[in-house]
């Protein structure tokens, strides 16, 4: 049916010769400044290939492609970025470091800069412990809440955060030891019954008073060297305040008879190896800003 | 023969010998069989219109939308409108930089957005609403293309002459005449174009700043790079491409088809009225034959150079020219006016069988686009009309949801902007509402006496904010959850914003 090709009555045009369902179709020329741009499109396509990373082959084991003329890659855009950014940067974080960390607070704008770091390099280091909203685990302290076991304040954070906690390889590094008090043979289990019973009566929980009494006495024989007399802790040797809603453990009695029996060592990394002195300011400021900074 | 014949008969063959070459498809019936190939090209070259001024009702009608519509495109962004200080004072200002849209007294921030939605839902169901009633009025009136088109071949008609003189300009030798005449042509368009890339380009930015800026050679390299691109579109789109984009590049013609229907009234010629068509002499008698002279005038005076007698077409943009045209031949050959004209299928049909014709512009169709348009209206202005000048949004933490305080207590933390749109600054109080016992921690960044903030003109501050519930109080949470609300109070008149969130503990 191909050769009918019916000339058209109002506009001159003929038909391409096929027929669908008794309907036909006209064969309008196409502009020629259509046909030239599609040209120059194909001619641009030919040139691009040439110009821009094109085509992938397998050469020598492995996979290249052929790179261009032009010799552009993403990667240079991206390195490039990166580069303007933290020329971008350089300034405020010039700034930041040489400002002592108790005053940048009171500079809004290095604040901002500094909180925002913080954020991001919280994300990237301290998350995978302390959890993406900084509130810990058992065992990882929540660093949103008032509690802190080696002090609250900016200078404070940023000396934890620089040592860590029985970190290997770092001197300067904070050493905190809760005995395993019937591992070792220090206490008999009765008497480590006791004295739970005696430090969670500290913070509200009923107990036996008799056993209260007993555990009373087995921790000021124990436990005030470390803890206190008031049991309140002591943030220079990084003894928790038992006294308070806050468990690093867990507040449950079977927990804390655990704690006593087989004792605690917390690791922190000391990031001071790893991370810039301005990274750890900002890191500081960032936690002490989660709230419960001192 | 008259001097009217005379002329007449001049014009005729006028058009005859210059249009057989000019007019965009063959005239079929001096060719015959023979000489037509079987095989036609694939590729066309385009054929080049030259329409002819024409004078009527039409055609004054759109010299009067032109001048309305251009005025308002050019003269808008130099309107002003005070704002108060720190505050720009163009009336309508599309600030990006600041991200706001000002439209005199309006002003609209960008999570408001939905009114310009709401504008251009309100500009769509206005096109359909005309469109059904009068056809492709937008195309043939009001279209950017159309309007700096229909300037341009004024422009190229002041320069080079009408339709006959710029045919042989374009046939005839390059001499200096010619040479002058193009280059003054392609100046005066594109410092057309280079107004109207500076028109677009002040909507943007404050426009008696950015003219002094370009006078001094210092404006900012965006605003020239605009500039060029709408100097080379309106260029290249109103003095070169013309009739080509709306024939081949925009899909307004192909969705109109959609809206018409037998009650629109569309440019037609009337063939029942026109046919049989043919020369006629002075003085000779009408009858058995149509009033359609074959003057040809409808066709050169089309800027898309069609022939409407053929019928309803594509690239017919409506903009009723042919119909000024063939009115003025009408009135020198004594012959009632109309032969083309505004018509509508069904009173074409009542017009062969020779009843009265009826307008039916009020018709499910149309009163279905009309309610749409006012439903849509009603809504948008009810809106605007109940904004809000003074706003808090408050998003609490997720992560965590709360934490336990050493003395026992509950703590949730929440990131609370604050939105002042009114022109002047205000000073706010927060507090806290609905939940036994919760208490403000504490609020940054704030004043010194820690409860309040302040908030210039037309800004937005966001606050961290910590709302603690004491141990005792725990019962006041039903499955560790109670409504909470943050409230920002003006200390100057006392108007109370909240923002309604929720407090977390425990589940007990």
């Amino acid at each position: 049916m191909t050769d009918e090709k019916a000339k058209d009555e109002v506009s001159g045009t003929e038909t391409t010769g096929h027929e669908w369902d008794g309907i036909k179709e006209l064969d309008t020329p196409l502009p020629k400044w259509w046909v030239y741009v599609f040209y120059t499109c194909i001619i641009w396509a030919i040139a691009y290939q040439f110009l821009f990373p094109a085509w992938p082959y397998f050469w020598d084991g492995a996979w290249h492609h052929t790179a261009g003329f032009l010799g552009y890659t993403q990667r240079n855009e991206v390195t490039q970025e990166l580069a303007d950014v933290a020329a971008g940067r350089a300034e405020v974080m010039q700034s930041i470091a040489k400002t002592p960390i108790n005053d940048i607070a009171a500079n809004s704008n290095l604040m901002e800069v500094a909180l925002a770091g913080g954020k991001a390099a919280f994300g990237d280091n301290c998350a995978p412990c302390h959890g993406s909203g900084a509130q810990g685990s058992k065992g990882y302290p929540n660093l949103n809440d008032d509690d802190w076991l080696w002090g609250g304040t900016l200078t404070d954070i940023q000396t934890t955060i620089t040592h860590g906690i029985r970190a290997p390889g770092d001197d300067q590094t904070r050493y905190n030891m809760m005995p395993r008090f019937l591992d070792d043979q220090m206490l008999k289990r009765d008497q480590i019954d006791d004295v739970a019973d005696y430090v969670l009566s500290l913070s509200g929980t009923k107990a036996d008073p008799a056993a209260i009494e007993r555990g009373a006495k087995v921790f000021a024989a124990n436990c005030v060297s470390c803890h206190g007399a008031d049991a309140k802790g002591n943030q220079q040797l990084g003894a928790p305040n038992l006294t308070d809603a806050i468990w690093l453990y867990g507040g449950d009695r079977a927990t804390v008879i655990t704690t006593i029996e087989h004792g605690r060592g917390g690791v922190m990394p000391n990031w001071g190896a790893r991370l810039s002195p301005g990274t750890i300011k900002e890191l500081a400021l960032y936690v002490h800003s989660l709230g419960g900074g001192k | 023969m008259t001097n009217a014949e005379n002329g007449l008969s001049a014009l005729v063959a006028e058009a005859k010998n210059v249009s057989a070459m000019a007019s965009k498809h063959d005239d079929t019936r001096s060719m015959n069989a023979e000489e037509w190939e079987p095989h036609g090209p694939l590729y066309a070259s385009r054929v080049k219109v030259y329409p002819k001024l024409v004078h009527g009702t039409f055609r004054r009608i759109k010299w009067a939308v032109m001048v309305v519509t251009l005025s308002i495109y050019y003269l808008t962004p130099w309107i002003r409108w005070d704002r108060g200080p720190g505050l720009p004072d163009q009336a309508v200002l599309l600030d990006f930089p600041h991200r706001r849209f000002y439209f005199f007294f309006i002003e609209i921030w960008p999570q408001e957005f939905y009114y310009v939605t709401g504008l251009l839902v309100l500009a769509a169901l206005t096109l359909f609403l005309v469109t059904s009633v009068a056809g492709r009025v937008w195309c043939g009136y009001t279209c950017p293309q159309t309007v700096w088109t229909d300037l341009f071949i004024h422009v190229e008609r002041m320069i080079e002459g009408d339709r006959a003189e710029r045919i042989r300009l374009d046939r005839g030798p390059w001499t200096l005449n010619k040479i002058a005449r193009r280059v003054t042509k392609h100046i005066a368009w594109l410092l057309i174009a280079a107004a109207t890339g500076g028109a677009w380009v002040f909507y943007f930015a404050d426009a008696p700043t950015l003219a002094m800026q370009l006078l001094h050679f210092e404006a900012p390299t965006f605003a020239l790079l605009f500039i060029a691109l709408f100097t080379f579109t309106t260029y290249s789109l109103g003095g070169i491409a013309r009739e080509q984009v709306c024939t081949y590049a925009c899909p307004w013609p192909r969705i109109q088809r959609a809206l018409f229907d037998d009650e629109s009234f569309l440019v037609s010629y009337k063939e029942d009225r026109g046919e049989k068509r043919g020369p006629h002499k002075k003085g000779t008698s009408w009858e058995g034959r149509g009033d359609c002279i074959d003057c040809g005038q409808c066709v050169v005076a089309c800027p898309m150079g069609i022939d409407i007698r053929d019928g309803m077409q594509m690239e017919c943009i409506q903009c009723a020219l042919c119909i000024d045209a063939c009115d003025t031949i009408m009135d020198r050959i004594e012959r009632p006016r109309g032969l083309i004209g505004y018509d509508t299928k069904h009173n074409e049909d009542r017009r062969i069988k020779g009843e009265k014709p009826v307008y039916r512009i009020v018709r499910p169709r149309t009163i279905v686009y009309a309610v749409a348009l006012a439903l849509v209206s009603f809504t948008m202005l009810y809106a605007l009309v109940t904004r809000d000048l003074l706003q808090v949004s408050v998003l609490r933490d997720r992560n965590p949801l709360f934490v336990v305080l050493s003395d026992g207590s509950i703590r949730n933390g929440y990131t609370v902007k604050v939105i002042n749109k009114e022109y002047k600054p205000h000073t706010f109080r927060i507090s806290v509402d609905g939940l036994k016992g919760a208490e403000i921690r504490s609020i940054t960044p704030a004043n010194d006496d820690g409860q309040t903030i302040d908030l210039g003109p037309d800004s937005l501050k966001t606050l961290r904010v910590f709302v603690s519930l004491p141990k005792d109080m725990m019962g006041e949470l039903h499955h560790g959850e109670a409504p909470l609300t943050i409230v920002a109070t003006t200390t100057d008149t006392g108007e109370r914003t909240e923002g309604v969130t929720s407090f977390r503990g425990p589940k007990q």
